[in-house]
Order: structure tokens, then C-alpha cells, then sequence
């Protein structure tokens, strides 16, 4: 397997306004982990602990830390290195009709518009959103909206996918038609993913491996290879195989 | 979003109620003042009424047009340079930070002293022509526009912008993306404020000094006591600053409804 990302010794301090002398506040601290090609990774941690911190660092957001990262062998903080990025909003713009919205990448990349359209209607279909091409996000539901900041992300040209809580402000039920619709997507393309989530069901469900955090500063207290085969069914989460693995996340995460 | 859209809702059901009430008290209003000038018998020359407008209006149609061409070619002029300057300042000053704090406390000295001081000044300076209206105009309504252009153009979402740039959008890109049509509404909400000064600036630079407009014709009425000569000139100085406000609410209609795409 090759590593995509790997980040070692990462260390992140933020300082407020006033305190550049002080000491600020240490959100992530001694970050070891890697993520390989077509791995599904999550990120599983408490509200706070600075999930959101490491993929905005991961991006190329941030340059201010210690430690490496490197995505491919090369440091984000040197040069821009493509990735596929989904905040935890949707950030659709609102006077934008939703296919609009979609192609927001390939427009930025100065891409064939009208090409891209044209190959895009098969994956619009996938991703559920066939016949909405015209909708703004407005009129579009939640699960809609989310669904198609993620065909969105997916036509960002990076070779892996930084997902943030994509479905952290959806409903139960739609929820897990997310996440099933989300596996089943997955499972046929394999675009390397880091998943943030601070659900455990969710990330055992989707992952190859889950890395569990701490609370703030975060650290990395132990990962988790999900050994379950693809494609994954719902059954899973009812086997005594999945409360072995949760067993452990419980574990690991209410340690401190 | 849910929420605004059934306040809205609520607003569009209250407005056919309302819409027609301030006619009813325009029209009201109208009968009382004919009343009050016929039973009280008021002087034409102190209150006319408002046949007595209206038969002023009439009369006087063909000069009154003559000088309405005048004033509202001065606000024309003067507004559009207003916007370009409003417009292109406003991009600036949104854009690059230096800019704003070296410009905007100008800007704002620049509009503590009162037009009215200005109007005999720039009538010594720039004669009684067609310049020193135009200026005044512009003087009077491009600090609106900046300034509510400025203003919306500074909202930023942290997130949009930090999206745009793993995108690969260059900061005057995502500034065109984003910034820009976010801002329009508060353009707008400034154009608005802005035509009213427009017409309002030509009207107070012509009394100072002018050949022919609302303005100077109004001075003219008062001064040979035809008062029902001066509500008509009046009149039409209202009504020109409500159609020229629709007019900029259409314009924003079609302009929002084309960046929808
Ligand atoms: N720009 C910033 N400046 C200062 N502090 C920040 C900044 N961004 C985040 N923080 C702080 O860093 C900590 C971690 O924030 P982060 O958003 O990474 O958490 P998170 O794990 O994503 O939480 P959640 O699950 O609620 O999204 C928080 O305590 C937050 O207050
Ligand atoms: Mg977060």
C-alpha cells in the first residue's frame, strides 16, 4: 500500500488576539498517522478536540505548526497540493442553481464547462440529485444540499477526499440513508477518504480504520482496523463483532 | 431560511391590506385640504388647493416640461457619474484594505460640510452652468453608494473564502465569485437612498444660480406670488424622485434575477 498522507509529530497551537506572548491554547498535540491509497479512514473524537484543526492543517489552510505533514512526500506548507475538501457547512452559494454549484471546481480550474456537464450526468444520477440540476440550494432538502456539496468535493482534482462531519447536521433517519447511500458510492469508486465524525455507528460503519482522539489538545489514543468485508450492509451493525469494536472506541475515548 | 421564507409569506398577506391604505389617506388628505381652502376661504396666493394645482400644472405644462428636461437631465448625469465613482470606489476600498482606511475618513469629512454651503461656492467657481449642478449631484449621492457598497462588501464568510482557495481561486476570484454579487442587495439598498439626493441636489444647485430648471422656476413662482404654480413645480419634483426610485428598483430586480444562473 502507498501512503497518501502522513503526518508526524504534528503539533498546533492557536493564539488569540492578545495572547501572541502567552501560551495560547495547544488544540493539537503529538499527531502520528498516515492514511494509504483508497483507505477509508475516520477521525473519530469529542466536540473540540481539534478534528476540524487537523483537516484545515491538511489542506494547506494553516501553515502555522509544528511537525510535518506531507501528502504524496510533498509539505502543503511549500506548495498548494490539490485536495478534495468539504467543510463542515455545505457552502453552496445561495444565488447559484445547484449544477452551478457543482461544476464551482472546474470553473475555478478554468475546466470545459460544457464537457464536463455533459460527463457529469451519470454521477449526478448517482449522487441522487437527477432532475434538481436547476434548483437553488434553498430549495433543495438537507440530505440534497449535502449530497451535492459532496459531487462538489469529489470534482475538486485532489487524490484524496477530507470529509468534515459531512452528515453532523442531518436528521436520524436521513442520516442513515446517507451513510448507506455514502458507503454504496464509495465501494465503487474507492477515492481515498478521511472522514471526520464524532459518531461512532457512523465512522465503524463506513471505515477500513478509525483513529480515535482525545479531548483537547488533541492526541491520536489508539486506531482501529475494521475487519468487516465490503460491501457493508446494515446487518453489521447489529453482529457482536461491531459492539467488540465499539467496545474498544468507547474504550479508548472516555480514557482520560 | 425555513423561517424568513413564512415571515415573508406573512408580509405579502398584510401587504394587500395595506397596500391600499396610503392611497386612502392621500385621497383623504386631498379632500380636506380643497375643503378646508374652499370653507375657510384661504388665499390662492397663501394655500392654493389642489384644483387650483392641478389648473396651474395644466397651464403651465409646456414651460414646466421645458425645465423638468433640465433638472432631470442634471440628476441624470449627475447620478450616473455618482454610481460609476460609487462602484468603482466601493471595489477598491473592498478589496484592498490600505485603500479604505486612507479614503473612508476623507470620505466622511467630505460629507460633514453641507451641501448648501457648497452650492453659492462652486456657483462662483464653475459659473452657472451645467458643471457646478453636476458636481453637487455627485457630491450628494456617491457617499451613499460607497458606503453601502464598502460596507457589504467587507461581510466575509471564513469558510466560503477558505473552500474557494483549496479550490484554487485567487482572492480576486473568489472576491468576484462570492464578495461581489453578495454585495449587490446593500448596492442597491445605497443606489436607492442615492437617486433621491439626485434629484433634490440638481433642484438646490439651481436656485443658487441657473438658466432653466425645477429648481430656479421654482424660486420664480415664489417670488411673483403664484404659489399654485410653485405646488405644481413641487409636484413634479416628487413625482420625478419616486419614478426615478422605481426605476432603480426594477434595474435591481432584473440585475438579481440575471445572476441567478
Ligand atoms: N481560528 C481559531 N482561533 C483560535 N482558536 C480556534 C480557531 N479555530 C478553532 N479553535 C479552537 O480549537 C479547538 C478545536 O476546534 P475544532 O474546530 O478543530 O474542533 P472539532 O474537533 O472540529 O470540533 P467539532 O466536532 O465541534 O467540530 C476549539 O477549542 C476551538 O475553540
Ligand atoms: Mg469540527
Amino acid at each position: 500500500m502507498n501512503k497518501i498522507i502522513e503526518i508526524t509529530q504534528l503539533n498546533k497551537v492557536y493564539y488569540g488576539p492578545e495572547d501572541r506572548e502567552r501560551e495560547g491554547l495547544g488544540v493539537l498535540s503529538d499527531i502520528n498517522m498516515r492514511v494509504d491509497d483508497n483507505e477509508f479512514v475516520s477521525l473519530l473524537g469529542p466536540s473540540g478536540c481539534g478534528k476540524s484543526t487537523l483537516l484545515k492543517l491538511i489542506a494547506g489552510l494553516d501553515n502555522d505548526y509544528e511537525g510535518s505533514i506531507s501528502l504524496r512526500g510533498k509539505n502543503p506548507k511549500n506548495t498548494r497540493i490539490p485536495v478534495c475538501y468539504m467543510l463542515q457547512k455545505d457552502c453552496l452559494i445561495p444565488w447559484r442553481t445547484m449544477i452551478s454549484n457543482i461544476l464551482l471546481p472546474i470553473e475555478i480550474r478554468k475546466g470545459n464547462i460544457k464537457t464536463a456537464k455533459e460527463n457529469l450526468k451519470s454521477l449526478i444520477a448517482e449522487f441522487g440529485l437527477a432532475g434538481f440540476e436547476n434548483y437553488r440550494p434553498s430549495q433543495l432538502s438537507g440530505g440534497m444540499r449535502q449530497r451535492a456539496a459532496l459531487l462538489r468535493t469529489y470534482l475538486m482534482d485532489g487524490e484524496i477526499m477530507l470529509l468534515d462531519e459531512p452528515f453532523g447536521a442531518l436528521d436520524e433517519i436521513t442520516r442513515m440513508q446517507m451513510q448507506d447511500w455514502l458507503i454504496s458510492v464509495w465501494e465503487k469508486h474507492r477515492k481515498t477518504v478521511l472522514f471526520v465524525t464524532h459518531d461512532i455507528d457512523e465512522a465503524i460503519y463506513l471505515s477500513d480504520r478509525v483513529i480515535a482522539m482525545s479531548n483537547i489538545p488533541g492526541t491520536i489514543v489508539g486506531e482501529i482496523c475494521i475487519d468487516f468485508k465490503r460491501p457493508r450492509t446494515r446487518d453489521m451493525l447489529l453482529c457482536t463483532q461491531f459492539n467488540e469494536y465499539k467496545r474498544s472506541l468507547m474504550g479508548l475515548l472516555t480514557n482520560d | 431560511m425555513k423561517k424568513s421564507k413564512s415571515t415573508e409569506k406573512k408580509n405579502k398577506s398584510n401587504d394587500v391590506g395595506l397596500k391600499g391604505l396610503p392611497f386612502l389617506l392621500g385621497g383623504l388628505f386631498i379632500i380636506l385640504w380643497q375643503l378646508a381652502v374652499d370653507i375657510l376661504k384661504i388665499q390662492p396666493y397663501i394655500l392654493p388647493g389642489p384644483v387650483d394645482v392641478m389648473k396651474a400644472l395644466y397651464k403651465e405644462r409646456i414651460l414646466l416640461l421645458s425645465h423638468t428636461i433640465v433638472t432631470l437631465s442634471e440628476a441624470l448625469i449627475g447620478f450616473g457619474i455618482a454610481v460609476v465613482l460609487g462602484v468603482v470606489l466601493g471595489i477598491l476600498m473592498g478589496y484592498y484594505n490600505i485603500i479604505r482606511r486612507m479614503f473612508y475618513p476623507l470620505f466622511v469629512i467630505s460629507q460633514t460640510i453641507p451641501l448648501i454651503v457648497l452650492t453659492p461656492l462652486f456657483a462662483i467657481w464653475f459659473g452657472f452652468g451645467l458643471l457646478p449642478k453636476v458636481l453637487i449631484i455627485i457630491l450628494g449621492c456617491f457617499f451613499p453608494i460607497t458606503v453601502a457598497f464598502t460596507q457589504s462588501l467587507l461581510k466575509t464568510d471564513e469558510d466560503m473564502d477558505e473552500l474557494l482557495s483549496v479550490m484554487g481561486a485567487s482572492r480576486w476570484k473568489s472576491f468576484l465569485l462570492v464578495r461581489i454579487p453578495q454585495a449587490l442587495p446593500g448596492l442597491f439598498a445605497g443606489l436607492r437612498i442615492a437617486v433621491t439626493y439626485s434629484i433634490m441636489g440638481a433642484v438646490i444647485s439651481e436656485w443658487v444660480g441657473a438658466q432653466k430648471g425645477l429648481g430656479i422656476y421654482m424660486t420664480r413662482a415664489m417670488t411673483s406670488f403664484k404659489t399654485a404654480v410653485l405646488f405644481a413645480d413641487v409636484l413634479i419634483i416628487v413625482l420625478l424622485s419616486m419614478g426615478l426610485y422605481k426605476l432603480v428598483e426594477i434595474i435591481e430586480r432584473k440585475i438579481t434575477k440575471n445572476i441567478i444562473y
